[in-house]
């Protein structure tokens, strides 16, 4: 990329823009005074004349679909594909005469989503109406919570990896601002060709939390962390199924550079991301046209900004003219939201009508990072592998339900099931609950390889045999194709012995003192066993015998 | 409740300066809450509101216009705008130093929550009853917001 790399400004802010990073690469510049002058791990270049450090700052908004029966103020269901306009109450579509009913599971998952984001959670919210004209949003406002959301002042705290083999680096934190309950809008189909636009309700109405983080963040990278985390907290909790390709998570990124020391530049809203790569990709793309367009003497406009994936840029959205006004005013049909703790819960209180904060915390489930430290603790394997286990959807319950009937170390477990299994399922785009091979089959072919009755290379062909055939245990392929090892130890000396006197050249070259022909001999000896015998055993006996 | 005085005044037109208007303030300050200062029976000053001259811009009026989609149509329409303001100025009079803004009049209720269960929906036919133009079960709409001409473009506000 042309654009200058970025440069450490301050111990403790983020650094490193240009293409998503695996290595640091710094730029030195004239250092300041009080500046830190950085470490560079790769090659420090020549400075330009005149360069000066940028940092950038993101902050993002993420709207998360909860993940309910029915929708935040109507009775009609929530559900992802379905007949057009055929999941819309009379309210949905804002027929005069209908009024809002708060759902009560929508509260809770708010409220469990805050307490597990160290969030206080507010006793007392509002609900306020935010006003604008569209199509989609058939009221002509929107059902939010501007004034006093539901939860405020939290945090979420994720691992940043760095270098091929990941491993946990950095562990940084980004600020939540609020957590407000609101409404989502309907669905818009432009149809250039006929100049209209068709309008689908199913989506109108559906509960929504809004996740305010604060712009503490300074790449893409980060940012794409932190919703990944955020994702697995959430599906932990199961307030939502957080699944970006079917519009359940869906993230607005706000963008701005600056000088250390000065104030915030004018900040771009980008929009239209579809995934978490993509997101990475637009917020490190979108800082970079910033810095280039304030290198160039141009002014960033504040607007809003999509991401093209083809084209791999953001492009200039609608313009507005001016910053829209919404015109909040409190939702009238909406009586304050009060929720309780224990202390403070009435007497005689219909429990249908309460939500207790307390009992909520209590039974909140493990989150994710409580759920890491444990794997490490009690099966001894390494931070990056339990971090491995959680991204994959239910590749934990699989390593645990492994775990339960092998008798094998977890060390190895984790070894065959993060290469060998993920990478089979990897290579066929399988998710791990399509797997043709079950825990059952896996922990029995372990076991068999911990108890030396295979070789490990014997065990990948059975492994490979397990994934053809569904129908065979491990025990039944092994006996058929007769991969046990050989144990006599006669039967190995008179194979051994047989493949020296086949090859008299290469026992007089070791003999000789060219230890590497002693390689070769033992790839032979191993293919005269047929792959049945121990390579360790092999060696060792091949050793002796050319004493 | 204090706004009793305000909707006999509403009932009998737009005319929020007259003489009355001191009785009428002093009935709301006599009904309001303990905690308001100064009941002693001093009189407050006429709102800044009430003062004639204090206009809405045109620039005002068209950013309202495309706020609210309404259309002031002529000067009569303009003229209503002005008295409602004023009118709503009076509200300064009152002095609620100390006093949280009452946020909704359900503010005393308790917000019914109701079970997470499917019980409506499945209506399409009746909902595109209300459409003149549908295409498969889909609303239609045209391509976007179609933004209002600007002030410079529009016919000149008309006299009434």
């Amino acid at each position: 990329m042309a654009a200058p790399m970025l440069q450490w400004a301050r111990a403790g802010r983020c650094w490193l823009l240009g293409p998503c990073p695996r290595r640091m690469i710094l730029l030195f510049a004239e250092p300041g005074p009080g500046r830190v002058r950085g470490q560079s791990s790769a090659a420090a270049q020549e400075p330009r004349p005149g360069a000066q450090e940028w940092a950038a700052v993101v902050g993002l908004e993420i709207h998360v679909q909860i993940s309910s029966n029915s929708k935040l103020f109507s009775g009609s269901q929530v559900t992802f594909l379905a007949p057009p306009n055929s999941l819309v109450s009379f309210f949905d579509a804002s027929l005069p005469g209908t009024l809002p009913v708060l759902n009560r599971r929508c509260v809770e998952a708010a409220v469990m989503t805050g307490l597990a984001l160290n969030c206080t959670v507010n006793k007392k919210s509002l609900f306020d109406r935010k006003h604008y004209f569209y199509a989609d949003l058939p009221a002509g406002y929107q059902i939010t919570q501007q004034r006093r959301p539901i939860a405020i002042n939290g945090s979420l705290t994720y691992s940043l990896g760095v270098g091929a083999l990941w491993s946990p680096s950095a562990t940084k934190t980004v600020r939540i601002k609020q957590i407000q309950l609101e409404q989502d809008s309907g669905k818009s189909l432009h149809d250039d060709m006929r100049s209209q636009t068709l309008i689908d309700l199913n989506r109108a109405g559906v509960g929504l939390m809004e996740v305010v983080m604060e712009p503490d963040m300074s790449c893409g990278d980060e940012a794409a962390t932190a919703v990944k985390e955020l994702q697995l907290i959430l599906r932990a909790l199961g307030t939502s199924q957080a699944n970006m390709a079917e519009g359940q998570l869906r993230v607005d990124a706000n963008v701005s550079v600056h000088h250390p020391g000065e104030p915030l530049g004018v900040r771009t809203e980008v929009k239209n991301l579809n995934s978490i790569r993509f997101l990475a990709k637009a917020i490190d793309y979108e800082i970079q046209r910033q810095i280039k367009e304030l290198e160039n003497g141009g002014k960033i406009l504040n607007e809003t900004r999509a991401f093209d994936e083809k084209l791999g840029c953001t492009v200039s959205m609608r313009d507005k003219e001016g910053k829209q006004d919404y015109r909040f005013m409190p939702e009238p049909n909406l009586p304050p939201l009060i929720l309780y703790d224990t202390e403070s819960l009435p007497m005689g209180a219909d429990p249908q009508q309460v939500v207790n904060i307390d009992r909520i915390r209590e039974s909140l489930p493990e989150l994710p990072s409580v759920t890491r430290e444990r794997l490490v603790e009690q099966y001894g394997i390494l931070p990056e592998h339990s971090f491995a286990l959680l991204n994959e959807d239910g590749l934990l319950e699989f390593f645990q339900n492994v775990m339960k009937e092998t008798r094998a170390e977890p060390k190895k477990v984790i070894g065959w099931i993060l290469s060998t299994f993920l990478g089979y399922l990897k290579q066929r785009n399988l998710a791990v609950s399509e797997s043709p091979v079950s825990p059952s089959s896996l922990a029995e072919l372990l076991s068999l390889l911990d108890d030396k009755v295979i070789s490990q290379p014997a065990a990948q062909q059975v492994f490979e045999e397990l994934w053809q055939n569904q129908g065979k245990s491990p025990g039944q392929i092994v006996q058929e194709k007769k991969l046990e090892l050989l144990h006599q130890q006669e039967e190995l000396e008179e194979i051994c012995q047989a493949v020296l006197d086949q090859h008299p050249q290469e026992v007089m070259a070791v003999k000789k003192g060219n230890h590497k022909v002693v390689n070769k001999l033992i790839g032979l000896a191993r293919r005269a066993t047929l792959g049945r015998a121990d390579p360790v055993k092999i060696k060792q006996i091949l050793e002796k015998q050319l004493q | 409740m204090w706004c009793r005085p305000l909707q006999s005044v509403l009932r009998t037109g737009l005319t929020p300066v007259t003489r009355s208007w001191k009785a009428k303030v002093r009935a709301c300050r006599f009904a309001k809450s303990e905690s308001v200062k100064g009941q002693s029976g001093e009189l407050p000053t006429p709102p800044p509101a009430s003062r004639p001259g204090c206009r809405v811009s045109a620039e005002l009026i068209e950013h309202l216009e495309r706020l609210a989609l309404v259309d002031f149509r002529n000067q009569e329409g303009v003229e209503r705008l002005h008295k409602a303001v004023e009118f709503a100025g009076q509200l300064r009079a009152v002095d609620t130093d100390g006093v949280a803004p009452m946020e909704s009049v359900l503010e005393d209720r308790c917000l019914y929550l109701r079970t997470d269960n499917v019980v409506e929906g499945n209506c399409v036919e009746d909902l595109l009853q209300n459409s003149q133009q549908t295409v498969e079960d889909y609303f239609v709409a045209p391509p976007g917001n179609i933004s209002l001409p600007k002030l410079s473009e529009q016919d000149p506000v008309t006299p009434s």
